[in-house]
C-alpha cells in the first residue's frame, strides 16, 4: 500500500480528538516520538526518559530488533572485532521504560502530528526526533544502485553489507585488485573510508601480499590523509593506490556485470568493487519535508530543532548543523542537546547553553591508533568549530597503542551510553 | 564560613534572582564579516592574490586553502626566503598567526616579499580573515581543519574553578574595579558586576585573560589578574549587597 495525502488527512481525522488537545503541563503525558534507534536517536530516547523521570512518554522506533554499529564494523573487516561485538538490542531501553517498536515509519503528517508505521499503527506525537541516519543518493556513481549492492557492496550501513564485504576480501584471488569507490563530501565518516582501506590492507597483508588496493577518490583531500599516507607507507608499503580527481577519480563508472570500474574511459576489471556513493538524510526526513535541497535537514545550531517545524528535531548524519562531521560521536553529543531541550520544552526542566563535541578514532594496523577531534560551539549561523586536534605524524608506537586502547574504552562507553 | 556565606547568597540568587542577573555565557563568535572581507578582498588584495575554486599563484600565491597550511608551501610559487624559513620552523597560517601578518606583515615575516602596508583596523582584519577562511577546508568534512569561529568561553579546570577566593582580599583589589564598575550595581553603559554568581565571574575574567572575549580594558585588566586574584574578586563581587 502506498500512502498519499489524503490518507494522512483521514488518518489525522481519525485520531483528531486526542491530537487536539495541547501539550501543557499536568495533563495528559506528553508524547515524544523517536524515529531512528541509533546512535542520535536512542541516545535522545535514553536521555529524556532517563531525566525526565516518567514525566514524558518515550517512543523508539527502528526498522530493525538490532543494531549493528557501523563504528568499529572496519575494525571487524580487519579481523579486529567480532561480528557480535557490533550488535546492541533494545532490551534495556525498553527496560527503561521506553516503548521500542521495530517497524518502518513510512510517513509523517506535521499538521496532525503522526507518525505512520508500515504496519498501519499511527502514532501522535507533541515532539517528533527524526536519527535516521543516511540515504544513498542515486545517481551518485554511474552503473551503480541499490540492485548492484549484492555484488559491488557499498557496506555503509553496517550488517550483512558489511559480512559480504569482508568475506569477498577475504576470497580475492591472489593478486587481484580491491577497489573502493569513495564517496563526494559530505558523507558520515569522513575518516571512515581510509580506515576501511588500512582495515583492508591489514587483511590482504597476511593472506594475499601481492593483492593491490586502488582508491577511486572524486575529493582532492581528505581527512587525517598524511597519517593515513604515513601509515599505508610503513606497513603496506606500495599496496595503496589513491587515485584523486585530478587524474580521473572523480568521474567513475562502474559496470557491476562485468566486475569493471571505468576510470578516464578506460575499463578496468578488479575483484572487488566496494562502491561507497553520495550521501543524502535517511528517506524519512525528506518524507517529513524538513530537508532542503542539499538533502540533509537544516537545523538551529543552539537545540538540533528542525528550522522547518518546531515541533520537530534532527539528529546526527541527517542534520545539516555546520562543522561537525556526521559521526556516531557527534550524534550521541547532539541528542544530548535535543534530549535537554525537549523536556525544557515539556516539562518547564531547566536548559543549558549547547556544547558539543567530537573524537574520531581510525585504526591503520595493529595498535596503531589516531584520533582527531573538535570541540563546536552554536554561533547564529551554525555549529561552528572553536578548537581541533590531531594525532601528529612520527608518533611512537606506544602513543599509538594507547590511542588505540583510547578507543575501545571509547567504544564501550559510548555504545552504553546509547543503549543503557 | 565565608564559603558558607557565598553558598547562602548563591541560593537566595538561585530561588529568585538568578535568572535575571546570571550572564547568559557567551556564545561562540563568527570570525567577522565575511561579505564585508569579500569586498576588502576585492579592493586590497586581488591585485596580487587569487582565491576560490579555480584560483592560480599571480604576483602572490593562491589563498585557497590557506587555513591549516605551513607558510611557503605552495607549489611553484617562489618565496622570499625569510618566508621559506618561517615556513620551516613550522609558522602555520592560523587565526592566530594571519591577525598579525595583515596587521603588519613585516613585523612578523622581515623580509616577505608582500608589498602591503597591512591593515590596521582590527575589525576589517576579522572581516577578511572570516572571507578567506570561507576557502579552505571545512571542518564537517575534515575535523582537523582550523576553527570557523571564535570561542568565549574558556576551558577551565576544575582546580582553577575550585579556588576558593578570599573576599576581604577581593575587597582590597576590587577598587579598580569600582572605577567604571558601579558598587550599587546600577548598570549605565557599563554592566553591574555586583552579585554575578563566583563560577559566572571566574569564566568571564579568564575569558578576558585569554582573550577570548574582545573587551580590550578588560582584557589588560584581567591579563594581570592571578587564579587567586580572580577567584578573590568573585567571592567578593558575589556576596556584595
Ligand atoms: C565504516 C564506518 C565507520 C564508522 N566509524 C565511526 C567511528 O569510528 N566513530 C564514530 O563516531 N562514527 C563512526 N561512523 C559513523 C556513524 O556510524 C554514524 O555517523 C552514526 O551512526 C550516525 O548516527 P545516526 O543516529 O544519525 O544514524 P544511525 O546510527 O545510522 O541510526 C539510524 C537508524 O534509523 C533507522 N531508520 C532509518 N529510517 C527509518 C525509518 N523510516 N523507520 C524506522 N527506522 C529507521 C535505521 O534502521 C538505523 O538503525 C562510521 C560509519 C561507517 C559507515
Amino acid at each position: 500500500m502506498t500512502l498519499n495525502r489524503r490518507h494522512f488527512i483521514a488518518t489525522g481525522l481519525a485520531t483528531g480528538a486526542f491530537l487536539a488537545a495541547p501539550t501543557v503541563w499536568g495533563q495528559a503525558k506528553a508524547k515524544v516520538v523517536v524515529i531512528g534507534g541509533g546512535a542520535g536517536g536512542a541516545t535522545c530516547a535514553r536521555y529524556i526518559a532517563k531525566d525526565s523521570e516518567g514525566a514524558v512518554e518515550v517512543t523508539l522506533i527502528d526498522a530493525n530488533p538490532i543494531y549493528t554499529t557501523c563504528f568499529f564494523s572496519n575494525l571487524y573487516i580487519g579481523g579486529f572485532r567480532e561480528f557480535e561485538s557490533l550488535q546492541h538490542g533494545y532490551d534495556k531501553l525498553a527496560g527503561a521504560g521506553i516503548t521500542v517498536i521495530n517497524d518502518m515509519a513510512t510517513a509523517v503528517d506535521r499538521a496532525a502530528r503522526t507518525v505512520t508505521l508500515a504496519g498501519g499503527q499511527v502514532l501522535p506525537y507533541d515532539r517528533l526526533v527524526l536519527s535516521p541516519g543516511i540515504d544513498f543518493k542515486d545517481g551518485s556513481v554511474p552503473g551503480w544502485s541499490l540492485d548492484a549492492a549484492e555484488i559491488m557492496p557499498h557496506a555503509y550501513k553496517a550488517g550483512p553489507q558489511t559480512q559480504l564485504l569482508k568475506k569477498m576480501v577475504e576470497e580475492m584471488p591472489q593478486g587481484g585488485t580491491f577497489a573502493m569507490v569513495a564517496p563526494p563530501n559530505p558523507y558520515r565518516c569522513p575518516p571512515g573510508p581510509y580506515e576501511r582501506i588500512s582495515m583492508v590492507a591489514h587483511v590482504l597483508k597476511a593472506t594475499n601480499p601481492t593483492a593491490k588496493i586502488l582508491i577511486l577518490d572524486p575529493k582532492d583531500k581528505f581527512s587525517k590523509q598524511p597519517l593515513f599516507e604515513e601509515g599505508w607507507g610503513k606497513h603496506y608499503d606500495g599496496m595503496v593506490e589513491w587515485v584523486g580527481p585530478d587524474f580521473g577519480g572523480g568521474a567513475v563508472e562502474v559496470r557491476p556485470d562485468t566486475m569493471e570500474v571505468v576510470v578516464e574511459g578506460e575499463a578496468q576489471k578488479v575483484d572487488v568493487c566496494n562502491v561507497i556513493p553520495g550521501q543524502v538524510a535517511g528517506k524519512i526526513a525528506a518524507l517529513a519535508g524538513v530537508t532542503d535541497d542539499s538533502g540533509w535537514a537544516p537545523v538551529h545550531p543552539d537545540s538540533m530543532k528542525a528550522k522547518a517545524d518546531e515541533n520537530i528535531w534532527v539528529l546526527g548524519d541527517a542534520a545539516a548543523q555546520g562543522d561537525m562531521p556526521k559521526s556516531a560521536f557527534s550524534a550521541n553529543s547532539q541528542a544530548k542537546v535535543a534530549a535537554m531541550a525537549i523536556r525544557g520544552e515539556l516539562t518547564g526542566s531547566k536548559v543549558f547553553p549547547a556544547k558539543y563535541t567530537n573524537t574520531c578514532w581510525s585504526l591503520i594496523d595493529t595498535d596503531d591508533g589516531v584520533k582527531v577531534g573538535a570541540s563546536y560551539e552554536p554561533t547564529p549561523e551554525k555549529i561552528a568549530s572553536v578548537d581541533s586536534f590531531i594525532s601528529a605524524t612520527g608518533e611512537d608506537a606506544a602513543l599509538r597503542k594507547a590511542t588505540y586502547e583510547e578507543s575501545l574504552g571509547w567504544y564501550a562507553g559510548i555504545t552504553a551510553d546509547i543503549f543503557g | 564560613m565565608r564559603r558558607a556565606a557565598i553558598l547562602a547568597t548563591l541560593a537566595g540568587l538561585a530561588a529568585g534572582l538568578a535568572p535575571a542577573l546570571a550572564p547568559a555565557p557567551a556564545p561562540a563568535e563568527a570570525i567577522g564579516d565575511a561579505e564585508r572581507g569579500a569586498t576588502l578582498f576585492q579592493r586590497q588584495c586581488s591585485a596580487c592574490h587569487q582565491i576560490g575554486a579555480q584560483a592560480q599563484n599571480r604576483v602572490g600565491p593562491r589563498l585557497t586553502g590557506l587555513f591549516g597550511r605551513r607558510a611557503a608551501s605552495v607549489p611553484d610559487y617562489a618565496y622570499s626566503r625569510s618566508m621559506a624559513r618561517m615556513g620551516a620552523d613550522g609558522l602555520t597560517w592560523t587565526l592566530e598567526t594571519l591577525d598579525p601578518y595583515i596587521e603588519n606583515p613585516k613585523a612578523l615575516v622581515s623580509g616577505t616579499r608582500m608589498a602591503y602596508r597591512g591593515m590596521a583596523d582590527p575589525e576589517a582584519r576579522a572581516a577578511l580573515l572570516a572571507f578567506l577562511r570561507e576557502w579552505s577546508d571545512k571542518p564537517q568534512n575534515i575535523p582537523e581543519a582550523e576553527p570557523t569561529a571564535r570561542k568565549t568561553d574558556p576551558d577551565l579546570s576544575p582546580t582553577v574553578l575550585a579556588i576558593e577566593g578570599d573576599p576581604e582580599y577581593g575587597e582590597y583589589l576590587s577598587s579598580e574595579c569600582q572605577t567604571c564598575h558601579q558598587r550599587d550595581g546600577s548598570d549605565q553603559g557599563i554592566p553591574s558586576i555586583t552579585q554575578w554568581p563566583v563560577e559566572d565571574f571566574v569564566i568571564a575574567m579568564h575569558a578576558y585573560k585569554q582573550k577570548l572575549r574582545p573587551h580590550p580594558v578588560m582584557q589588560m585588566m584581567a591579563g594581570r589578574l592571578t587564579e587567586e586574584e580572580i577567584a578573590a574578586l568573585a567571592a567578593y563581587f558575589a556576596t556584595l549587597d
